[in-house]
């Protein structure tokens, strides 16, 4: 089972993104697509650093919906500054101190952040411990790791590691 | 209706590719310069989305699908050799 | 195709260009690097999500049957953008480009004690 199918997850991924690539739903590119999606994890496996686990598929889906809600609200937040012009910014830096240890949590949190409440993450520390991240706008930055904490890694800590 | 919405639509993207590049031309710094680059390659998307709408043809879907790949390597590839000096290792 | 389609359409490319336009904007009206980063990667993503979910609309309605591959695009740029920023951030700080703003005033005097080794 596991030298068979290595990533469970990654077959009907890839399966799908065969679907949508040929924008069709026939029998023969359903079929093409998981020979695919169980070909190319199989012999890409030396590749592949570690095996994925959502431990919580709910926590997962309350985390994209929050997501998605907070990338628009982001998107006009970072819109309205982009408007008002550079003189309103305050802009700073703020080193955030991470819980989570997985390289895919820390990774999918600094692509998060990068995408939703007007920051960008700029640097991870050597030890795996820190982030620094850049924010647009902000007033009071305990309040701003606060928020990424609680809004985010606590979540992903959740969905990824037990 | 949608004629006159893609009229004005393709008259703020090539406002933006203006900037983009004056952003790309002014600098002053090398990041600048790539992250101009990523906006271009961005706006070139959108750009070619709309073409497609226009056109009413799926066509040109595939290019943008290949700028996207295309530009992401790029810019990743700009940065690591600011990074390192070098870009493969 | 029906007016409100029509309306829905012309409204999510309107939508999207000037998300575009404004994440441009940002790129020209900002005095420093870090902040300019914020633009192109935030307001363009966006920008273009709602012009590739307006093509989506459009070909499913005018084409033969469902046109989702649009969705490829914007996954494709919803994971790339935050990636390139990172690296330019992480580029721009290596480089010691400008930041903006005086340090000492701030709250952050860590930034000079992150090791900018890599991580």
């Amino acid at each position: 089972m596991k030298r068979w199918l290595p990533h469970p997850l990654l077959t009907p991924v890839l399966a799908i993104v065969w679907l949508l690539l040929n924008n069709t739903l026939e029998p023969a590119h359903i079929l093409l697509g998981l020979l695919l999606g169980w070909a190319i994890p199989r012999f890409t496996l030396p590749f592949w650093p570690e095996r994925v686990r959502f431990y919580s598929p709910r926590a997962a889906g309350r985390f994209a919906a929050v997501f998605l809600y907070d990338v628009v609200i982001a998107n006009l937040a970072v819109a309205r500054l982009i408007l008002a012009g550079p003189r309103h910014l305050r802009p700073c830096f703020v080193s955030v101190p991470l819980d989570l240890t997985n390289d895919l949590a820390i990774s999918l949190l600094a692509n998060t952040i990068c995408l939703t409440p007007g920051t960008v993450s700029a640097q991870l520390s050597a030890d795996r411990r820190q982030l620094l991240i850049h924010a647009l706008d902000c007033a009071d930055p305990q309040a701003l790791v606060a928020t990424i904490k609680t809004r985010f890694e606590a979540p992903l800590k959740e969905i990824l590691e037990c | 209706m949608l004629n006159f919405a893609l009229t004005l639509a393709f008259a703020l993207v090539a406002t933006a590719f203006a900037m983009s590049f004056f952003r790309l031309i002014k600098g002053p710094s090398a990041p600048d310069r790539i992250l101009a680059l990523d906006t271009l390659y961005i706006n070139a998307i959108a750009l070619l989305v709309l073409f497609g709408i226009q056109l009413a043809s799926p066509l040109y879907f595939e290019a943008a699908l290949l700028i996207a790949l295309m530009g992401f390597v790029g810019t990743v590839a700009l940065a690591k050799f600011l990074l390192r000096g070098d870009i493969i290792e | 195709m029906s007016p409100t389609t029509e309306v829905l359409l012309s409204l999510l490319i309107l939508a999207g260009a000037a998300f575009t336009f404004i994440g441009s904007l940002g790129l020209v009206r900002f005095k420093d690097f870090y902040t300019r980063l914020h633009g192109p990667t935030k307001a363009t993503t966006l920008g273009v999500g709602c012009l590739l979910a307006a093509s989506s609309i459009f070909f499913s309605i005018t084409g033969e049957g469902l046109s989702l591959h649009e969705i490829l695009v914007s996954l494709f740029l919803f994971i790339t953008a935050p990636i390139s920023a990172h690296l330019l951030a992480k580029t721009a700080l290596h480089q010691g480009l400008p930041l903006g703003f005086n340090i000492t005033r701030q709250h952050d005097t860590d930034i000079p004690r992150m090791p900018i080794k890599d991580s």
